[in-house]
């Protein structure tokens, strides 16, 4: 990552105002989201629009043909382009065919895409945003730093400051006041504009009409009140069917603000009248910039299915702490970040997509069902493809493909950690885990790992047999852990058997873009686990168990690997990761758990990939109710703790505040024991109390349950 | 679906109110008018739309009020307090109006002034926004408008303030009258 890039994340992050703005905002999002959502069928409303929009994206040159017909029909003029610099000269080109010296813009995000203001303006054309957004950050001189809220970085003071040279006039920081001088001072402005510009939220093919949606209204005034309307609108806007408009305006604006409408939505078919009995001079632009492109990429064909809501960024934990600016000028956050790989380049991209750290928040709340974390993976792979890995991190994939090597050093690691270790915890590590210390402690790599203590266990003899898959953690760093789950499986009679050819599961890999090693460690774990005849195989890890159930297959397809695919799927059929197993082998009777103990108060953190990628929250949480602790909710449970792998060592300064929130929401239960499934999970929330102070018990589920087998 | 509209509009800070008979509903509006200070000098004018209300009652009421208008400009559209004009429906499921607003007055009217007074058949309540698609055909009208409570913004610091460049109260007026058995 640049020093640049860097820079904007410590002055996003030390800054009080965007940090709190944001983080005020996205906890009051969430619960108005879902009131907003109250009685639809969320799922199968979204399955709809990710249908209706795929299939215009393969059809873009039927529906804007379409589409210009009917328009053209209604009285309008389309100009169809693919290239954003004749955009650009073809408004002008408006412009001066018809003398026209004051624009007034409502709010588009295309506009912005292709800088289309500084160009009118060294043309010499005034151009007012009416957005109070955007006319806010215009006279800051400053560029969006969110999609749908496009000032939500600045206070009301630095608002009254603007606003006040404007008037010339000392405000005072009420907001109501502020809206009104803008209310008055852009009134004459619209009044004067010879042209209006707009975006568009929707465009249909079969009757040529575009949808603008804003609550202000000033798109109604952009578009009543100039002789002249030009909407620029990304083809990726158009969709077939009149009828379909419902569909997109029942979510766009439940997930863009959480309210059920817009105050305003106007459907334009046409020209219009103008007020001395003139037609609209009307000038519709559908603009290509690379979206056929992405409509024939298998892969990222699915980003068209974007309505701009931003719930993406709504929702991550990383844009609440960092903002817009970061992730550059125009399109920001999850879907920002894979649009300006496109539409800008992907080179663009390289420092923005490693912001994320694939927690999956948005995936879940994306109206138009993009999977924009696996999608953000596909950007590296792309780039480490393209660019190649830094050096440091190949040295590192390169010992983790070995699997001697690997563990030959982590064995190393743990006598040469020796002399820094301070009660389980050591300060710092050798080799690449240097530099994970910061605001987090690190466990001591165990003395003897879990491969070496299995050889010790004596099991009884059982009928099933499941083979577990330890993950670099408990192996070695958290063995009790994987002892744990032996003696709870063998209560239940099944045998455990640890293939020790198993290695890392390739998760760091391929969430660095290195899809070769992530596949020479798949291949290597499936020739393992696979060796002999299992009925499960079991994890304690859920990145693992993803990347064992999910993960091994898609990077295959993903290389255009096929061969092991069908070993892959075996595998991927007998995986389970422990609670759930756990839990079936509860409701089966065939484990039980001591009745009547009474074991206090407890807290669950849900790990990302068990709680979004494996659907699975309920199993742990009814066990250890049922083994006797008494469940205390904490504040955004399935919240990512910041660990993200090998996150929170390139991004310590990112990683570092959520874990802080994730302690404070974890002490706010005055529970003294908080349980999770992840011991990644684990490594960072007990570390992170270690270096705090604060006596809370962090444990995997596994070990709490071990301790209460009956 | 009355009900669910009025509890829907006022959730997003409209004003909502129902009338049996189309004298009743005038006499509502002449009072409000009143009330809120209509006169016949500019920011004061009531201004109103040309529509079917207006042709269904005795306009001899109205006449007698300095400051109301009937001839649509930009120019009174700007120096009105009040806009006057009829929306078609009503949209239970979110609390919205919507027009047929290809006539460039009747978006003047609900744009510009400070106040939007929306008289609304009663009949005209649709259950949501599928159902008004189903009836308008967009090739025979240009500009369809939906409104949804008064013009709002929450972009300085998320704290949600009403009426920034369209009308700060939005006042429905249901007349049954005017066709209906909703």
């Amino acid at each position: 990552m640049g020093t640049e890039f860097k820079d904007s994340i410590h002055r996003a992050v030390n800054n009080a105002n965007l940090t709190g703005a944001l983080g005020k905002f996205s906890e009051a999002y969430k619960v108005n989201r879902a009131k907003a959502y109250e009685g639809i069928d969320f799922e199968e409303l979204r399955g709809r629009i990710a249908e209706l929009k795929s299939d215009a994206a393969f059809r873009f040159d039927e529906l804007s043909e379409l589409f210009t017909r009917n328009a053209e029909a209604a009285g309008a003029t389309v100009f169809r382009t693919s290239d954003p610099a004749k955009v650009r000269e073809y408004i002008l080109k408006v412009a001066r065919d018809n003398n026209v010296k004051t624009v007034v813009k409502s709010k588009s995000m295309a506009t912005e895409e292709i800088h289309l203001n500084p160009y009118l303006e060294n043309a010499g054309i005034q151009v007012g945003e009416t957005d109070l957004g955007e006319w806010i950050i215009q006279l800051a001189g400053q560029t969006p730093s969110h999609m749908v809220m496009p000032a939500i970085h600045m206070t009301k003071e630095e608002v009254s400051d603007l606003f006040s040279k404007e008037v010339t006039e000392r405000l005072t920081s009420d907001i109501p006041r502020l809206v009104k001088v803008a209310r008055d001072k852009l009134r004459p402005t619209f009044l004067a504009a010879d042209m209006g510009i707009s975006g568009g939220n929707i465009a249909v093919a079969e009757t040529g009409s575009i949808v603008l949606m804003t609550n202000e209204g000033n798109a109604r005034l952009v578009t009543t009140l100039p002789k002249i309307h030009i909407a620029l609108v990304g083809i990726e806007k158009l969709i077939e069917k009149f009828a379909d408009v419902a569909t997109i305006l029942k979510a766009l604006p439940r997930s863009a603000t959480a309210q059920l409408l817009t105050s305003y939505v106007s459907i334009i078919t046409g020209a219009t009248p103008n007020d001395d009995g003139s037609k609209k001079n009307m000038h519709i632009i559908l603009m290509d910039n690379r979206r056929s492109e992405m409509a024939a990429d298998p892969k990222f064909k699915q980003a068209l299915q974007c309505i701009r809501c931003a719930s993406c960024l709504n929702v991550c934990p990383i844009f609440r702490l960092v903002g817009g600016h970061v992730f550059g000028k125009v399109y920001t956050g999850g879907i920002g970040t894979i649009l300006t790989a496109w539409f800008d380049e992907l080179k663009k991209s390289e420092d923005i997509q490693g912001l994320c750290i694939q927690c999956g928040a948005c995936k879940d709340v994306c109206p138009g069902k993009i999977d924009i974390p696996d999608l953000i993976m596909e950007i590296r792979r792309r780039l480490v493809e393209e660019e190649g890995m830094p050096l440091i991190q190949k040295a590192i994939y390169s010992v983790v493909n070995n699997r001697h090597l690997f563990h030959g050093m982590l064995r190393a690691a743990s006598i040469a950690g020796k002399p820094l270790v301070s009660g389980t915890f050591i300060r710092h590590l050798p080799l690449f885990l240097a530099d994970l210390t910061d605001g987090r402690s690190l466990p001591a790599i165990a003395d003897k790992p879990f491969r070496d203590r299995f050889k010790e266990i004596r099991q009884p003899v059982c009928k099933e047999k499941a083979a577990f898959y330890a993950g670099c953690l408990i192996d070695f760093a958290y063995p009790e852990m994987g002892e744990a789950l032996i003696r709870v499986l063998n209560k239940a009679g099944i045998e455990v058997i640890f293939p020790l050819k198993q290695t890392c599961c390739g998760a760091p890999a391929r969430y660095s873009g290195a899809y070769e090693t992530a596949a020479g460690n798949a291949i290597d774990n499936i020739n393992a686990l696979l060796a002999e005849q299992v009925d499960y195989v079991v994890s304690a890890c859920p990145t693992c168990t993803v990347a064992l159930d999910h993960e091994f297959i898609s990077t295959f397809e993903s290389l255009g690997q096929t061969e092991f695919i069908p070993k892959a799927r075996i595998l991927s059929e007998k995986t389970m990761d422990f609670s759930t197993l756990v839990k079936k082998l509860v409701d089966e009777g065939r484990l039980s758990l001591k009745e009547g103990q009474v074991l206090g108060a407890i807290t669950y953190h849900d790990s990302c990939h068990l709680k979004r990628t494996l659907k699975v929250a309920e199993q742990p949480r009814e066990l250890l109710q049922k083994a006797g602790y008494e469940l205390k909710e904490m504040f955004e449970c399935d919240i990512c703790c910041g660990m993200g792998g090998s996150y929170s060592m390139k991004l310590p300064e990112i990683s570092g505040p959520i874990l802080k929130r994730k302690l404070h929401n974890i002490k706010e239960t005055g529970a003294p024991l908080v349980a999770m499934d992840c011991p990644g999970c684990v490594l960072q929330i007990r570390g992170g109390f270690d270096k705090d102070g604060t006596d809370v018990q962090v444990r995997h589920t596994v070990e709490l349950l071990a301790e209460q087998l009956q | 679906m009355y009900q669910q509209f009025k509890v829907k509009a006022e959730g997003v800070s409209a004003e909502v109110y129902r009338f049996i008979t189309n004298d009743a509903a005038l006499g509502f509006i002449i009072q409000f008018l009143q009330k809120e200070g209509v006169a016949d000098e500019p920011q004061k004018f009531a201004l109103w739309a040309d529509c079917p209300f207006l042709e269904m009652v005795d306009r001899q009421p109205l006449e007698k009020i300095d400051g109301v208008k009937f001839n649509v400009t930009r120019e009174l559209s700007v120096a009105s307090r009040f806009g006057i004009s009829q929306m078609e429906w009503a949209l239970a499921d979110t609390g919205s109006l919507a027009q047929k607003s290809t006539g460039i007055a009747q978006r003047l009217v609900s744009s510009l002034p400070i106040i939007h007074i929306a008289l609304v058949p009663t009949s005209g309540i649709l259950p949501d926004m599928p159902s008004l698609l189903a009836k308008v055909n967009p090739k025979e009208c240009a500009y369809l408008a939906m409104i949804t409570g008064p013009s709002r913004t929450a972009d300085i610091e998320r704290v949600l303030t009403i009426g920034v460049h369209g009308p700060e109260r939005l006042v429905i007026v249901f007349v049954d009258e005017l066709g209906g058995d909703n």
